[in-house]
C-alpha cells in the first residue's frame, strides 16, 4: 500500500467518489486549477472537468447555500471553507437549512451535502485561520460533524460523509495534514460514521481526543507507559452524534477520564463527554474527569499559539494526577 | 449619473444600463399599451382572476382562524396576489419554486392544498410535505436565505442539461441581504436557469423602502450581478404574468437569469403579530387600494366582457366552499404523536438518540 499524507487522502478519497458516483460534484474557493489552498483537491478539475470541480466566487454563505440547494435536487456536493475562520457566514445554512430540510419537510427533501474545512491551530498562520470551534457545530441537531487523525481514516471517513445520505461537516486537521503519514489503500471502503475508533489499549486511564490533538495524546500515552501508566487512547473521529457506548465502555474499565482538546474550554465539546460520564458513568469513577484544553481566551496569533494549545506535558500531568487520586 | 459625469471630463463611458417598467393595465382596469398574447385568452385571464379571489378568501379566512386560536402567526397576501400568482402561472410542473413565506399564491397554483398550508401556519411541519410538485422547495423564513439555494438548483438543472428553471421569490428587505446578492452573481457568472422575483410591497415590517436601499429600483440590483433585471406593476397581473413568462423563457433557453421586481404595495399587516398602524398612516394604506389587483382585473374582464356578475356571485360561494371545507380539513387533522419529532432529523436515526425518543414517547427515562 503506498504511504501518503492526510492531505492526499483526502484527495484520493475526493477522487474516488468523484469517479464512482457522477452526482459528486466539488466546489469551493480555489479548488479548480490551482487544487485548493492545501492542495486538497489538486488534479480533480483536470480529471473531472471544470462543471463537476468548480472555482466558486469569493462568498462562503454561497459555498454552503449552494450545496443545500444541489444537495436537495440530488446532487452530492462538497464545498470547500478555505480556514474554519471563514465558516461562519455558513452557520446560518447549516443550522436553518442543511440540518433540517428533512426534518421540516417530513423526509420530502434531504440534504446528502459535505462541508469540508481545516480545522486548528498550529501551522503559523494569518489571524483568523486557526479556529476550532467544532463545539458550535456539534450542537446542530440533523448535522453530522467528522474529524479524521490520521490519512487512513481521512480516506475512509470522507467517503463516508459523501456517501451519507444527511448533511455533514467534515473538519481536517490543518496541523497534520502534511505530518501525519500512513498507508492508504484506495479500495473505495467507507469507514463507519458514528463510531470511535480505540487507538491504544489501555487499562489505567481513558485518553479522549480528535483530529491533531491525538498526536500528543498518543505521546503522551507513549510516556505515561513508560512510567508504567497504561492508557487507553479514543479518538472520537464523529463528535456529532458520538459513541457514547466506546466512552462510557472505556471509563469503566479505567474509572479516569482525561479528555483533550486544542478549542477553548467552555462550552467546548469536551464538556459535553463529562457530562456524560457524571450521568452514566459516575459510579465507575476512580478520580474527578479532567480537561485539558485550549484556554478561554481568543486564539492567539502565530507567536503565542503553541501555548494555546495542548502540550504532551499538560496531559501527561493530567493523567498522572488523574491515576494518582484517592 | 456618474457614467454622464466623467463622459463630461472627456473620460469615455464604459458601459451604459436601464431598467424597464412593465405595465397593461391601469388602475381603472383600462389598458395601458397593446396586451400581450395570452390576454386574448379569457380561460387564463378568468383563471388568474379566481386564484387571485380564491386567496383573497383564503387569507381572510386564515386570520379569522388566528384570531380565534386555531391558527398560528400567519402572513396576508392582500393586495400583492397578482405578483404569486402571476408568477406561478408561468412556470411549468417540473420547474423548481423557493418560495418565502408570504407565496401562499404561487404554492396554491401548484397544487398545494389549502389544508397543507393551514397545517404549516398551525405549527405543524407535515405542511411542507405538501401535495405540490415533489421538488419544489417548502416557505422559507429566514429571509433572502432561499435564492443560494435556486443557484444550486439551477446549476444541477444546468449541469444534467435539463431544460427546467428554478424560481426564487422574496420580497424588497431580501434584496437588502448578501444572500440574495451572492446568488445572483453566482447565477450571473454560469449563466443558471433562474428566475429572482423581489415582491416590492414597500414595506419589510416596519421599514419602509426608502430606509432598505439608496437605490432608485431594486430592478437595477440584477445589473451588478451582469443580467437584465425588469421592474413590473406588481398589481398586474397581466403585466407579472407577461414578465414572468418572458423570463422563464429566456431562463429555459439558455439566456441565463432574469430579475423581476414586482412593484406592488402590503395593503395588510406583515402578520398578525403586526399592527402596521404603528409605522404608517391608515390614509397611506386607503390611497393605495385604488391600485390593488383583483379589482383591477375584474374592471377589465367585465368591460371585455370576459366576466359576469352571475359568474362574480358563482366564485364567491366557490371560493367559500373550498376554503371551508379546507378548514374543516385541517381541523380534523390527526394530531402527531410528539416523538415524531424524531422522525426524518436523520436517515436513520442515531442509536444515540434513540433513549431520548423513548423518553418523550413516556417509554422510560433517557
Amino acid at each position: 500500500m503506498p504511504e501518503m499524507t492526510l492531505v492526499e487522502a483526502v484527495n484520493l478519497a475526493l477522487a474516488r467518489a468523484m469517479e464512482d458516483d457522477p452526482d459528486v460534484v466539488v466546489l469551493g474557493e480555489d479548488v479548480g486549477i490551482n487544487g485548493g489552498v492545501f492542495r486538497a483537491t489538486v488534479g480533480l478539475q483536470a480529471r473531472f472537468g471544470p462543471e463537476r470541480v468548480l472555482d466558486t466566487p469569493l462568498a462562503e454563505l454561497l459555498i454552503s447555500g449552494l450545496c443545500v440547494g444541489m444537495a436537495v435536487q440530488g446532487l452530492k456536493p462538497v464545498g470547500e471553507i478555505q480556514f474554519m475562520g471563514f465558516l461562519y457566514p455558513c452557520i446560518d445554512q447549516l443550522v436553518n437549512h442543511a440540518s433540517r430540510i428533512r426534518n421540516r419537510t417530513r423526509g420530502r427533501l434531504t440534504c446528502p451535502m459535505v462541508l469540508r474545512t481545516p480545522h486548528g491551530a498550529g501551522i503559523r498562520a494569518p489571524e483568523h485561520h486557526s479556529e476550532s470551534t467544532e463545539a458550535m457545530l456539534a450542537h446542530i441537531p440533523g448535522l453530522r460533524v467528522v474529524i479524521p487523525s490520521s490519512p487512513e481514516r481521512a480516506y475512509g471517513l470522507l467517503l463516508a460523509a459523501i456517501r451519507d445520505p444527511d448533511p455533514v461537516v467534515f473538519l481536517e486537521p490543518t496541523r497534520i495534514y502534511r505530518a501525519a503519514k500512513g498507508e492508504v489503500e484506495d479500495n473505495g471502503e467507507a469507514l463507519p460514521l458514528d463510531v470511535a475508533f480505540v487507538l491504544r489499549q489501555g487499562r489505567d486511564v481513558t485518553l479522549i481526543s480528535w483530529g491533531a490533538m491525538l498526536k500528543e495524546t498518543m505521546a503522551a500515552a507513549e510516556a505515561l507507559a513508560a512510567e508504567g501508566v497504561a492508557a487507553e487512547v479514543i479518538d472520537l473521529a464523529t463528535l456529532k452524534p458520538y459513541d457514547e457506548a466506546t466512552v462510557l465502555g472505556s471509563v469503566a474499565k479505567t474509572g479516569r477520564c482525561v479528555i483533550v482538546h486544542e478549542a477553548t474550554r467552555t462550552g467546548g465539546f469536551g464538556a459535553e463527554i463529562a457530562a456524560l460520564i457524571a450521568e452514566r458513568g459516575l459510579t465507575s469513577l476512580l478520580a474527578p474527569v479532567a480537561r485539558v484544553t485550549g484556554y478561554d481566551t481568543v486564539i492567539p496569533m502565530a507567536r503565542l499559539e503553541q501555548h494555546m494549545m495542548p502540550s504532551v506535558d499538560r496531559i501527561v500531568t493530567a493523567a498522572r494526577r488523574a491515576c494518582q487520586f484517592s | 449619473m456618474a457614467s454622464k459625469k466623467m463622459a463630461d471630463g472627456g473620460l469615455p463611458v464604459v458601459a451604459r444600463f436601464e431598467v424597464r417598467h412593465r405595465n397593461y393595465l391601469a388602475p381603472d382596469g383600462s389598458i395601458n399599451r397593446p396586451l400581450p398574447a395570452f390576454a386574448s385568452d379569457a380561460d387564463l385571464l378568468t383563471a388568474l382572476y379566481r386564484a387571485m379571489m380564491l386567496l383573497r378568501n383564503f387569507d381572510r379566512k386564515a386570520v379569522a382562524l388566528q384570531r380565534t386560536g386555531r391558527l398560528g402567526t400567519y402572513a396576508v397576501s392582500l393586495g400583492q396576489e397578482a405578483v404569486s400568482v402571476g408568477i406561478a402561472s408561468a412556470m411549468r410542473a417540473e420547474d423548481v419554486l423557493l418560495p418565502s413565506y408570504r407565496d401562499n399564491g404561487a404554492l396554491i397554483w401548484r397544487g398545494v392544498r389549502l389544508e397543507e398550508i393551514l397545517l404549516f401556519w398551525g405549527g405543524d411541519e407535515r405542511g411542507n410535505h405538501f401535495s405540490g410538485p415533489v421538488e419544489d422547495f417548502p416557505f422559507c423564513v429566514p429571509v433572502g436565505s432561499q435564492a443560494p439555494h435556486a443557484a444550486g438548483v439551477a446549476y444541477a438543472f444546468k449541469l444534467r442539461k435539463q431544460p427546467r428553471v428554478a424560481v426564487c421569490m422574496f420580497g424588497d428587505g431580501a434584496t437588502s441581504k448578501g444572500d440574495v446578492y451572492e446568488a445572483m452573481n453566482f447565477a450571473g457568472v454560469h449563466k443558471l436557469p433562474v428566475v429572482f422575483v423581489a415582491t416590492n410591497n414597500q414595506w419589510a415590517i416596519s421599514v419602509p423602502l426608502r430606509l432598505q436601499t439608496g437605490c432608485e429600483t431594486l430592478a437595477q440590483k440584477a445589473i451588478a450581478a451582469g443580467f437584465i433585471g425588469e421592474q413590473v406593476d406588481g398589481s398586474d397581473v397581466v403585466a407579472m404574468r407577461a414578465a414572468a413568462e418572458d423570463a422563464i423563457a429566456a431562463a429555459r433557453d439558455g439566456q441565463g437569469p432574469r430579475f423581476i421586481e414586482a412593484v406592488t404595495y402590503r395593503l395588510g399587516d406583515h402578520t398578525t403579530s403586526d399592527d402596521a398602524l404603528r409605522y404608517r398612516s391608515a390614509e397611506e394604506v386607503q390611497a393605495r387600494w385604488k391600485e390593488e389587483p383583483i379589482a383591477r382585473l375584474r374592471s377589465y374582464l367585465v368591460g371585455q366582457k370576459m366576466w359576469s356578475k352571475a359568474e362574480e356571485e358563482q366564485l364567491a360561494a366557490e371560493c367559500h366552499e373550498r376554503v371551508e371545507a379546507a378548514v374543516e380539513r385541517y381541523l380534523a387533522t390527526e394530531p402527531r404523536r410528539p416523538e415524531s419529532m424524531f422522525e426524518h432529523l436523520y436517515a436513520d436515526l442515531p442509536g444515540v438518540y434513540a433513549a431520548q425518543r423513548r423518553e418523550l414517547a413516556g417509554e422510560g427515562d433517557a
